[in-house]
């Protein structure tokens, strides 16, 4: 029962890394910057909802709140930061990308305190189910639903609608999709919108399942989710989902077999640079360096 | 000259060591690496180990030395397969790797660090003055490595690997050369960290300090050794010089980082540089 439980642990934390790091891969894949900073919009999606959610008494409201301000900063972020950026070499907008996650994470300590927020009132986090003796939280079940939904709907989204398909077409070829009339300039702005969101819904998430955001958040989580876009093989959706739940089951069993030697926070970047060392190209073959 | 003053000096001495280190590596030869600390903390902690068996300064500026470049020459060699952003991911991973790994090793104290490391027997001002001679040391060597034929090859190779290549220059040779030389000087810094704190965690050599050691180097001005050394020395100062930049020194840093790449990438030696060329073109 005990490696269940453990599994459960591992797809729920899975399915979280997956909506933190969708984002990172397709801003990868559009403008091969790595949005490192992309952890405190994360960090912001979290306090939003705590904040929101204990003025308003709902977490629904909570989340809507997130879900609207954080996809503005994220496009603030590309249009004052990365945009000027893009003429240098792409390590250059990526150290500009740190400075900004350093400088958020200092700003959320000084204004909402090193302690960090918690929700006043928060059911969730303590409403566990039990199926024949495996414990699973309500949390647990509502990230995992939350994610099958969210890429449920991105696949209908970017195969169905016109605006999917000019995005996918822009990611693929600028030059030929810019030629059929779509401007690649709004596919930029979708991009960071879309991959804010999600990143905040995963921020609300991880609140409510620690029942608390403090100031250094995102911080662990992003640089996991940068492993993560790399083993996935850089700017497939499909490969950062994989990647997602392998990470988060390896953590989860990873505990017991290697927890004595190494960190649990240590394990995302080992695989990384195994993998690296092995296949610079990446889990996919797509190219890497 | 008070403690405080002996101390501040030091730490000086100890990030100016750094930030030339950093830049030889990043700023000479243009492999990004965000986990310096790493470097750092093998040197620190190789120096401890051997400060508390032996009790030989010698001996450990010589451990933390190898300790540093063994660790740097390893990373060196994954600069040939992945390249510019990617070479800084697996830095930063390196970075977490390692302090991953130190806080687990009983042998190393795990979670509570070494304490209780033998003095150096030369006194705080003796320390200081040791670590201000390498510090010193380490800026003449910065210069006289980038005015010689390595220089030249470590800048070629920044700019543009396949056109090194045509020259004739072995790209991936000195790419591990200046991880190694760069390295090798971080561990060094270790060491005289070691004996000036006589006590060392896994968290003083975390990525955030690795983040403001790259801070340091872009501030300078990547790839001038004079603008990175005024920019360390600044910027160890600034905090303790205005206590509300002390308070809020990581938004100070990440800010200062994303204004001057925004507004001027070539950091303050660029801006002096200009500056030197329109007073002289009017």
């Amino acid at each position: 029962m005990y490696y269940i439980d453990l599994a459960v642990t591992g797809i729920s934390f899975g399915c979280m890394y997956a909506m933190m790091s969708v984002g990172l891969t397709l801003v990868y894949g559009l403008l091969r910057i790595l949005h490192v900073a992309h952890a405190a919009v994360f960090a912001l999606g979290a306090y939003m909802t705590v904040l929101v959610a204990n003025a308003s008494g709902s977490i629904a409201i909570g989340f809507l709140a997130a879900i609207i301000v954080t996809p503005l900063f994220g496009m603030a972020i590309y249009r004052l930061l990365y945009e000027p950026l893009l003429k240098y070499r792409p390590d250059v907008p990526m150290i500009a990308s740190v400075g900004l996650l350093v400088l958020m994470q200092d700003a959320f300590r000084i204004v909402f305190g090193e302690q960090g927020v918690t929700f006043h009132r928060n059911a969730f986090s303590f409403t566990t189910f039990n199926f024949a003796g495996i414990t699973v939280s309500a949390v647990q079940i509502a990230i995992v639903v939350t994610a099958a939904m969210v890429f449920a709907g991105l696949h209908l989204f970017t195969t169905r609608t016109r605006i999917g398909i000019g995005w996918r077409a822009t990611v693929s070829r600028p030059q030929i999709a810019a030629s059929f009339g779509i401007d690649p300039i709004k596919v930029r702005y979708l991009n960071f919108a879309i991959g804010s969101a999600l990143a905040a819904i995963a921020g609300g998430q991880v609140a409510l399942l620690n029942n608390l955001v403090d100031p250094g958040i995102g911080f662990v989580v992003s640089y996991k989710a940068l492993a993560i876009i790399v083993l996935g093989g850089l700017g497939s959706v499909r490969g950062t989902l994989v990647a997602s739940l392998v990470l988060g089951l390896v953590e989860a069993y990873g505990t017991i077999f290697i927890g004595a030697w190494l960190d649990r926070d240590a394990i995302a970047f080992l695989a990384l640079i195994l993998l690296l060392m092995v296949r610079p190209q990446g889990f996919t073959g797509a190219r890497v360096a | 000259m008070s403690a405080y003053e002996i101390s501040i000096l030091s730490i000086v001495g100890i990030n100016v060591i750094l930030a030339v280190s950093l830049n030889m590596i990043s700023g000479f030869c243009g492999q990004v690496s965000l986990g310096h600390g790493a470097f750092f903390g093998a040197g620190a902690y190789a120096a401890a180990l051997a400060m508390v068996s032996t009790a030989s300064v010698l001996f450990a500026l010589l451990a933390a030395l190898i300790a540093g470049s063994l660790l740097g020459i390893v990373v060196g060699f994954a600069s040939l397969r992945v390249r510019s952003d990617f070479l800084a991911i697996t830095t930063i991973g390196v970075n977490f790797l390692f302090i991953g790994f130190v806080r687990k090793q009983a042998w190393l104290g795990g979670e509570m660090g070494i304490s209780g490391i033998p003095a150096t027997g030369l006194g705080a001002s003796g320390n200081m003055f040791m670590i201000l001679l390498f510090a010193g040391a380490t800026i003449a060597f910065s210069v006289y490595v980038s005015r010689s034929w390595m220089g030249f090859a470590f800048r070629a190779v920044g700019e543009d690997e396949g056109a090194a290549a045509t020259l004739g220059i072995n790209a991936g040779a000195y790419k591990v050369a200046a991880f190694g030389i760069g390295t090798a000087l971080a561990g060094l810094a270790g060491g005289l960290y070691t004996f000036f704190t006589q006590f060392i965690t896994a968290d003083a050599f975390d990525f955030i300090f690795s983040v403001m050691l790259m801070a340091m180097v872009v501030i300078g001005g990547i790839g001038s050794t004079s603008g990175v050394v005024f920019a360390s020395i600044g910027l160890t100062l600034l905090p303790e010089a205005i206590r509300f930049v002390n308070d809020y020194r990581l938004l100070v840093f990440g800010g200062l980082l994303v204004l001057v790449i925004r507004l001027a990438p070539g950091g303050l030696a660029a801006m002096v540089r200009n500056l030197v060329i329109r007073v002289r073109g009017t």
